[in-house]
């Protein structure tokens, strides 16, 4: 059952954060991974929310662990990091890491702190 | 069938103007129905697999998040090894990329508990493991993708 949980998630999240950067690719151009962004930020509120306070152990594992573990991703943050680097888009490299580290944890604070409300 | 952005990442900058012309949802989903299984399956097994090692390592409340740090630096080092080798050493099948990237590499590794994780350690007052698990995750993980991606590239040819 556990196993299915997260599979559930999982199955759900990657193929929402590829339609995503696909989505905005095609809306505002490749110069920004705005895609990773988004994605990243989202996922970093809603398991905020689901962690903030007592949640079901199945919304956990279903939601935090599968959901909000593959829609958010570090491996293509990375890469994209890497990426405009090598075409000296240095700033904007350098960027892309600190303003999805800010923006995540300012919206990981958010969800925590919601969470603590929502789950009472 | 697979309706894919050109490989090459420097194409004609003109071409995005004619992406972005197109109708966003249609350009978006039309021909995706194999990719999106692709992500789909390849997320699923990388996420157990991100799962199981958070079973089998732990972290103590307050603790280091070894797991997740150590996932996401290794997910980022594979994924730099995978880029080059399917975009620059051989063709691969067109869905290469969205299983092993996209969903096995893009679901083991994880962002959202890097920023909670580090979060709840500044929460509780852990202010130094939160900044440590925010420095070894932005340098390790951007630093091993670069080293791979040089390597594979060295080794490669």
């Amino acid at each position: 059952m556990t196993v299915l949980l997260v599979a559930l998630g999982a199955a759900l999240g990657a193929p929402t954060r590829y339609l995503t950067d696909r989505w905005l690719q095609s809306t505002h151009g490749t110069g920004f991974p705005w895609g990773t962004f988004g994605v990243n930020v989202v996922a970093s509120f809603v398991l905020g929310l689901v962690l903030g306070g007592p949640a079901p152990h199945a919304a956990v594992l279903a939601v935090g662990v599968g959901f909000c573990g593959s829609l958010s991703t570090w491996s293509t943050l990375a890469y994209e990091t890497v990426r405009l680097a090598d075409e000296r888009a240095r700033t904007t490299s350098v960027m892309n890491v600190v303003a999805s580290t800010l923006a995540g944890l300012g919206a990981a604070g958010l969800g925590l702190a919601l969470g603590a409300v929502l789950w009472i | 069938m697979i309706d894919r952005e050109p490989p090459d990442p420097d194409a004609d900058p003109d071409a995005e103007d004619v992406v972005a012309g197109r109708p966003p949802g249609a350009a978006v989903l039309r021909g995706q129905g194999r990719a999106v299984a692709a992500v789909a399956a390849g997320g699923v097994l990388g996420s157990l697999a991100r799962w199981a090692v958070g079973v089998l390592l732990p972290t103590a409340p307050g603790g280091f998040p070894w797991a997740t740090v150590g996932i996401n630096v290794l997910g980022s080092l594979l994924m730099g090894v995978l880029v080059v080798v399917i975009t620059e050493v051989r063709a691969a099948h067109p869905l290469v990329r969205p299983f092993l990237g996209t969903g096995v590499l893009g679901g083991f590794t994880t962002f959202s508990t890097f920023a909670v994780d580090a979060q709840t350690l500044l929460g509780s007052g852990h202010r130094a493991t939160a900044l440590a698990s925010l420095g070894v995750t932005i340098l390790g993980a951007v630093g091993a993708c670069a080293l791979a991606m040089a390597v594979t590239r060295r080794v490669a040819r």
